[in-house]
């Protein structure tokens, strides 16, 4: 090989790695570290003034799964993923097909929808303990009207983490609306026309032609949907606390928790860790399987 | 086939967008089997006339019947036609073979029957081979004619297609015009087809209406647009070069008509002092068998003489011309077609 085509090959590395190390520098700094740094410190035991601390392998994730609050948690979450993200997913898409369509204020209904989006978490729970507080909330109040007793819908296990659910779903689903809208505004208008010279009725021009087209973005909301479930905590400041008797306690209210309220780094660590394993199963998921039978344009 | 009752009606049809206007006034009537080409400029309503006929649009006023059917109110998908759109409107996320079959399953056709028409149509627009790709992975004038099998696989008596070519380089232009042509005698449908293109529309239609700001100006066959053209717009729209128009004033003994068309193959050069017209030679434009010469003078306009082989003649050098009585057209003040040059 003649020496410039070397040099020219060099070159090109080099112009590589620049390119690729702003990424590299900030994600080795902000992600991978800390990633590496807490799978480390979930290997060892908590120092007291006492007993220094000293490597214990897996025994912080053994204390985890005996401990029955963990499992409550756990369970917790999955029900609050497994209703937060369909829901809102299905609420966002009804909405969004609703708002492209050629009704009367549609500008005000758009942002109608989007206001939960702008509102910060922590003034949204404000705004629901209004409604859910017993006696004097709104929801009491029409309940009230109709001859209902007052309940206290944040103050008892069986509804406490519907509760929070509810609030996840009406701040979330606004946003994944937007999403939805742009997508719909992409499809071209003459697939409607071409479906409808073939005689296709509006749910099977909806359900063989926009759904399959709005696959991209569903997957993208889904993924964020997924994220949020586990990492939108903020209101439950605010509402429940994660109570009663944990009734509405979610991993990270609780990893928090462990690590601030009770000092417990290393099991926090440990928790950490494994919500990242299960984070990075379902991305691995997305990656190969879901995108292979998505059509993207 | 009954020649009396036409296939497809369309009678006083307009259509208005906020007083703006669509198409006004628009009678046609089209025999079954024909092939009828919408021609005129961008924005004279002729994608319109033929969204009004599919049912996308639904007019404002007039009526429309197909098949002895009226339809003026009818969904699309009653009206038993198929159409081509411009941008083809392929679902991208279907492969060819679903495309194509996407009206059949609508209307339930059973998966033998579907298999079958589905392998006929590719076969007929040379798409065997490609039932799995997707949209997106074919050439233009692959797209093109899944569209093309999309509406022959409907086996509608009807065929819409607004500008199917339009998307097309010259050469793949020419050659799907072919195509187009010999599915329609084939099939034995009556096709209505939109186009700018005056070339697609004289080389394929059996009838061509001409259109101009929302109006129909003049319907016939494609000799009758360009020999006796009905006013001056069709007559300075059809034909390359068109037809030059000359104030009568300029050529004494036609005073009753306001302007004289004359066709550019019947223009003669004259020798010096004998020629009819004297003008002033603007550029010359070799096209290979031919050269066309244009003329400026002071009362006519677009005169051009063909000429054959090539001819380089300067711009601004003297040329006479000279022409019969009989290929001269004659146009009144609101320029309209007159019958006989009255002396």
């Amino acid at each position: 090989m003649t020496e410039h085509v070397q040099n020219e090959r060099r070159r090109q590395a080099i112009y590589g790695w620049i390119l690729l190390s702003p990424a590299l520098v900030l994600l080795s700094l902000f992600a991978f570290y800390p990633s590496i740094a807490t799978l480390w410190s979930s290997l060892f035991s908590r120092g007291t003034r006492r007993r220094p601390t000293e490597f214990v392998a897996t025994e912080n994730y053994a204390d985890l799964f005996a401990d029955p609050t963990f499992w409550k948690v756990v369970i917790n979450n999955l029900i609050y993923a497994g209703a937060t993200i369909p829901i809102s997913i299905a609420i966002a898409l009804a909405m969004a097909l609703w708002a492209n369509s050629k009704i009367p204020a549609r500008g005000f209904v758009r942002t109608a929808y989007f206001t939960p989006t702008v509102l910060p978490m922590i003034a949204a729970a404000n705004l629901w303990l209004f409604f859910y507080t017993p006696g004097l909330g709104v929801l009491d109040k029409i309940g009230g009207l109709f001859g209902f007793e007052s309940v206290n819908w944040l103050g008892q296990p069986e509804t406490a983490l519907w509760a929070v659910i509810i609030v996840t779903i009406w701040k979330e689903a606004g946003f994944f609306m937007i999403f939805y809208l742009a997508a719909l505004q992409t499809i071209p208008e003459d697939l409607k026309e071409a479906a409808d010279i073939e005689g296709a009725s509006r749910w099977t021009y909806t359900r063989r032609i926009v759904l399959p087209l709005l696959m991209p973005t569903t997957l993208f909301i889904m993924v964020n949907a997924l994220i949020n479930s586990v990492k939108l905590i903020d209101h439950l400041f605010i509402l429940t606390k994660g109570g009663p008797s944990d009734a509405s306690k979610l991993i990270l209210y609780y990893i928090w928790e462990m690590a601030f309220a009770f000092f417990d780094a290393p099991h926090a660590a440990a928790m950490t860790i494994m919500v990242l394993v299960v984070l990075g199963i379902v991305a691995g998921i997305k990656f190969t399987i879901l995108d292979k039978r998505t059509h993207y344009q | 086939m009954s020649s009396d009752t036409p296939f497809v009606h369309a009678d006083g049809v307009a259509k208005r967008w906020n007083g703006q206007l669509g198409v006004e006034n628009v009678n046609l009537t089209i025999p079954r089997g024909s092939f009828v080409a919408l021609l005129g400029p961008s924005g004279c309503g002729k994608s319109t006339t033929l969204r009004l006929l599919s049912g996308l649009e639904l007019p404002d006023e007039g009526s429309i019947t197909i098949d002895g059917r009226d339809v003026t109110a009818a969904a699309p998908s009653d009206r038993n036609l198929s159409m081509v759109f411009q941008s083809y409107a392929l679902f991208p996320h279907l492969s060819v073979a679903e495309n194509v079959i996407f009206g059949l399953k609508v209307r339930k056709v059973g998966a033998a029957e579907r298999r079958e028409k589905l392998d006929r149509a590719l076969e007929i627009t040379g798409l065997t081979g490609y039932e799995a790709r997707k949209p997106g992975e074919l050439s233009g004038g692959q797209r093109q004619r899944v569209a093309l099998a999309r509406a022959i696989v409907a086996n509608q008596p009807l065929c819409l297609m607004d500008e199917p070519l339009s998307n097309l380089d010259a050469k793949l232009r020419a050659s799907v015009r072919k195509d187009i042509k010999k599915l329609q005698v084939e099939l034995g449908i009556t096709v209505v087809y939109v186009t700018h293109d005056q070339t697609e529309a004289m080389s394929m239609a059996d009838m061509v209406v001409l259109m101009k700001d929302g109006h129909i100006q003049q319907t016939g066959t494609p000799e009758e647009l360009y020999y006796k053209p009905a006013n001056t717009f069709v007559a300075e729209f059809v034909g390359a070069p068109p037809m030059a128009l000359i104030e009568s004033k300029a050529l004494p003994g036609f005073e009753s008509a306001t302007h004289i068309g004359l066709r550019a193959e019947n223009i003669q050069v004259a020798t010096s002092g004998k020629g009819r017209l004297a003008c002033k030679v603007s550029e010359c434009e070799f096209l290979g068998s031919e050269t066309f010469i244009g003329l400026t003078h002071p009362a006519a306009s677009g005169l051009t003489v063909s000429l054959p082989g090539l001819k380089t003649i300067p711009a601004g050098e003297d040329m006479e011309i000279s022409f019969s009585d009989s290929d001269l057209h004659f146009f009144d003040d609101a320029g309209k077609r007159l019958a006989t040059p009255a002396g």
